[in-house]
């Protein structure tokens, strides 16, 4: 190694000042060009590499007034975003869709995998100074357990016991095999919080930091008291989160610079914003997808041919451009992501056709089948559109859809599941066989489109019980094909999540499960100098 | 005065509980309870009815009034379903920052608007008069929203003069208020001074018309002293009813100017729980907003009687 190698690696490493590497350089009879190549590459490492300090402001839509630190409660990006700020889970859903470990250092299934043992990590401490060990982990996963009104429920539903083998293990037991436990218990409700802790006023956990100040549906500051346990996590000093509902509002505030990053940017605006050059958009395409739900077992659409009819009638790419911009990609009619390791990529893509749709509407054979829509704005900002555009697209093929607006108010209680032809979404799950479990499994509370099939039921069971990948692969592609060829949700788009940051803003990255890095921007960013 | 002050007030009582009753009801017509709006598309049958039974919704509805009357009455105002805070803790810095918006707007938008109205009918037909009358008129026009957003794009995003961001906190100095709270304060003094110009335009000019204006021309007084010491008094009324009635805009109507910059007052804290029909919550804005009516109209009322010494004789 030469001595300007030496001197090079020292600027590299930040052990020397760039005054002090010039004039060694120099000395040594390096040309102005190579010396100010090496600093060049020097900035523009140091600026990849994290630093620790600074407050990062965040402008983020999703809150309101009626937000509580309970994890219970979350269900929108704000109290998503903090609590991953506050409270650590047991699994992480990492970036390359896979489970990583968190507060579990290892997990591996037991009993073909209707056990799974969970090996705590030793020596984390609460934010009050007590050790985290298995009965913290117990209490927390059991506030989502029986009696309950968490949002995380249905999550923990398969769950029969979770019981405790020694101080820093635990077992979890299934009503039956699911060889994906881990991917569900990245849940963003699962935060975990010391035994028998209530107190959500002041929370305690074993995250990056504590919470400063909190005036739900307007702000929350986070700071930080000590060291995280995370090595390369946990980089901020503190957190200013500004809650900005309204699209425009939040672009304003970080094109005039008053805020650092902003979390679902206004897909109309992005091609705007790129010109930008001191911000960044950070795109990710992900398993959220619109979905308008038939129900299998309901007059007329217990008929398989008008079903296919309306799907053959749906123009995705028309509602993918209209509704979304062209941010996200076309569905098939199976809730699987393209993303996702287990998306069937031999299943030929679903095209607006109103010809075959006519076709197979003539097929059904039914003279004047009532075909009504009820679509709601509660479902996704768009839903409404979405079925005047397949209002249009399906009366090209002859095909009379009717068109009801629910009311937002009560919508997911009154209409979802009830209404035989009902608009929804459905957010991303972390593994394939989980989103096919929660919405079109038979005896699932949530199978909007009452899609019950035997063949269906054992190919999902397999799957579940299957913990070789290679021989699960077979078992939920045909799952996919199934319902895209008879199943009862059109799924026209999945969409990409759109956040936006400074350039002063690193370590936000995309991540296909939600928005701001599948909320954890808190734990992941830092800021350049 | 004192005898009709009262009579007012004990209205305004009954006001207040006609409208708590409509509040309440109204809340409960509307499709769904907190409890959907909390878990939305998350929710289990099981769940929901764990939180409908925490939050105490099994009840029947006419049970649930008459406690929530029974703590009002007793100066509880209960707490919020949602979060489980007090309500008054929740509402109280929420309520000082629209009242700190609203006064803003006033005191920047009531004299100009008395001061352009009066100058307008001086110079009535001139060029200043339909310059003004003009002007006014494309700024009561336009949307609010868009006069907002009007305003970001050029004063805060182009010049970066102020903040679009309005989003003050109790620790929020005040001077650093009145940086912050400046567009959303211009946006409403936009949307409100023509209505109050052209009033003050046109009762002073109705009352010029009179035969005792003649008089005063006749004398050979300056047509601004006579539009200022003779009109005007005589033409206070209506102009002080049209002011009540935009101060009571500026604190209940300003719900769009708050989202666009993001200002934390009661308008939105107001939606936020009208759609999470959060009752308690909603009961106490909804009071707050009708007592703002009643005694911003009372005000009005005894303003319009003393400036008019008629008034207060019944006939």
């Amino acid at each position: 190694m030469s001595e300007l190698d030496y001197w090079n690696g020292r600027l590299l490493k930040g052990a020397v000042s760039r005054r002090e590497f010039m004039g060694r350089a120099a000395a040594l009879g390096a040309s102005t060009l190579a010396i100010s190549t090496m600093l060049a590459s020097a900035d523009a490492r140091a600026d990849e590499t994290p630093k620790k300090g600074g407050v990062l402001r965040l402008g983020l839509g999703g809150g309101s007034t009626t937000d509580s630190i309970d994890v219970t409660s979350y269900n929108d990006s704000v109290m998503i975003d903090t609590g991953h700020g506050l409270f650590d889970g047991i699994v992480e859903w990492g970036q390359d869709g896979r489970p990583h470990p968190d507060l579990a250092e290892s997990f591996e299934p037991a009993n073909g995998a209707k056990d799974w043992i969970f090996n705590l990590r030793k020596g984390i401490k609460f934010s009050n100074g007590q050790e985290f060990t298995a009965d913290d982990a117990i209490y927390s996963l059991n506030l989502h357990r029986g009696d309950t009104k968490s949002g995380g429920a249905s999550t923990f539903k398969p769950v029969t016991d979770i019981k405790k083998l020694d101080k820093y293990q635990i077992q979890i037991s299934l009503n039956g095999p699911d060889a994906d436990l881990p991917y569900a218990l990245t849940d963003y409700h699962v935060g975990i919080v010391p035994d028998g802790f209530k107190d959500w006023a002041k929370p305690v956990g074993t995250g990056a930091f504590s919470l400063d100040k909190f005036d739900p549906g307007v702000r929350i500051s986070l700071k930080k008291t000590r060291d995280y346990w995370k090595p390369d996590r946990g980089w901020l000093d503190g957190i200013e989160v500004t809650v900005i509902n309204d699209s425009s509002a939040r672009l304003n505030a970080l094109i005039s610079g008053q805020i650092d990053a902003i979390n679902r940017v206004d897909h109309k605006a992005v091609a705007l914003l790129s010109k930008s050059p001191k911000l960044q958009i950070v795109r990710a395409s992900g398993g959220w997808h619109a979905v308008m739900a038939m129900q299998c077992d309901k007059a007329p659409y217990d008929n398989p041919d008008i079903r296919m009819a309306l799907k053959l009638a749906t123009d995705r790419e028309q509602i993918l451009k209209a509704l979304f911009s062209g941010y996200g990609t076309v569905g098939n009619d199976h809730p699987i992501p393209p993303n996702d390791p287990y998306f069937n990529k031999e299943l030929p893509q679903r095209k607006y056709d109103p010809d075959k749709a006519a076709a197979a509407f003539k097929k059904a054979g039914l003279t004047d089948p009532k075909i009504l829509l009820q679509a709601s704005d509660a479902a996704f900002n768009g839903a409404v559109d979405e079925g005047a555009l397949l209002q249009a697209s399906a009366s090209k093929a002859g095909i009379k859809v009717d068109l009801k607006k629910e009311p937002a108010d009560g919508f997911w209680d009154n209409v979802w599941l009830k209404g035989a032809f009902v608009s929804s979404y459905w957010g991303g799950r972390a593994a394939a066989t989980q989103m096919l479990s929660v919405a079109y499994a038979g005896s699932a509370p949530w199978n909007e489109t009452h899609w019950n099939n035997e063949k269906f039921e054992k190919l999902l069971a397999d799957a579940r019980g299957e913990t070789d990948e290679a021989k699960r692969k077979p078992y939920i592609w045909e799952m996919q094909a199934m319902l895209n060829e008879q199943g009862g949700a059109i799924i026209p788009v999945f969409k990409d999540w759109l956040d936006a940051h400074l350039d002063k803003v690193g370590g936000h990255t995309p991540h296909g499960g939600f928005d701001m890095d599948n909320g954890y921007i808190m734990q992941k960013a830092w800021l350049k100098s | 005065m004192l005898n009709l002050v009262l009579q007012r007030l004990g209205l305004g009582v009954l006001t207040l509980f006609a409208a708590s009753i409509l509040i309440f009801i109204g809340t409960e017509i509307l499709p769904g309870d907190l409890a959907s709006a909390i878990l939305q598309n998350s929710a289990t049958p099981e769940s929901l009815a764990k939180l409908r039974l925490d939050l105490g919704l099994d009840r029947p509805a006419i049970l649930r009034f008459f406690d929530w009357l029974f703590g009002v009455l007793h100066g509880d105002f209960g707490h919020s379903l949602a979060n489980g805070r007090d309500v008054l803790t929740e509402i109280a810095p929420r309520f000082a920052n629209t009242m700190f918006l609203a006064a803003y707007a006033a005191i920047v938008a009531v004299p100009l608007a008395i001061g352009l109205g009066l100058l307008a009918a001086i110079r009535q037909g001139g060029v200043f008069d339909r310059l003004v009358n003009v002007f006014t008129l494309m700024t009561i026009s336009v949307p609010e929203y868009f006069l907002a957003y009007l305003l970001i794009k050029y004063v805060a995003v182009d010049l970066g003069w102020f903040p679009s961001l309005a989003n003050v906190t109790p620790e929020t100095s005040f001077i650093d208020r009145l940086y912050y709270a400046f567009l959303p304060m211009v946006t409403l003094v936009l949307v409100i001074v023509a209505h109050m110009m052209r009033m003050t335009r046109a009762s002073v000019l109705s009352v010029m018309a009179s035969p005792y204006i003649e008089m005063a021309i006749l004398k050979g007084l300056r047509k601004s002293r006579i539009v200022v010491r003779h009109a005007l008094p005589n033409a206070l009324a209506p102009i002080i009813s049209v002011v009540a009635l935009n101060l009571a805009y500026l604190i209940v109507g300003v719900v769009i100017v708050e989202t666009v910059f993001v200002y934390p007052g009661l308008g939105q804290l107001m939606v936020d729980e009208v759609s999470k029909h959060d009752v308690p919550v909603v009961q106490a804005c909804g009071l707050i907003f009708a007592a703002t009516f009643i005694l911003l109209n009372m005000t009005a009322d005894i303003l319009a009687i003393l400036s008019n010494p008629r008034l207060r004789q019944p006939r």
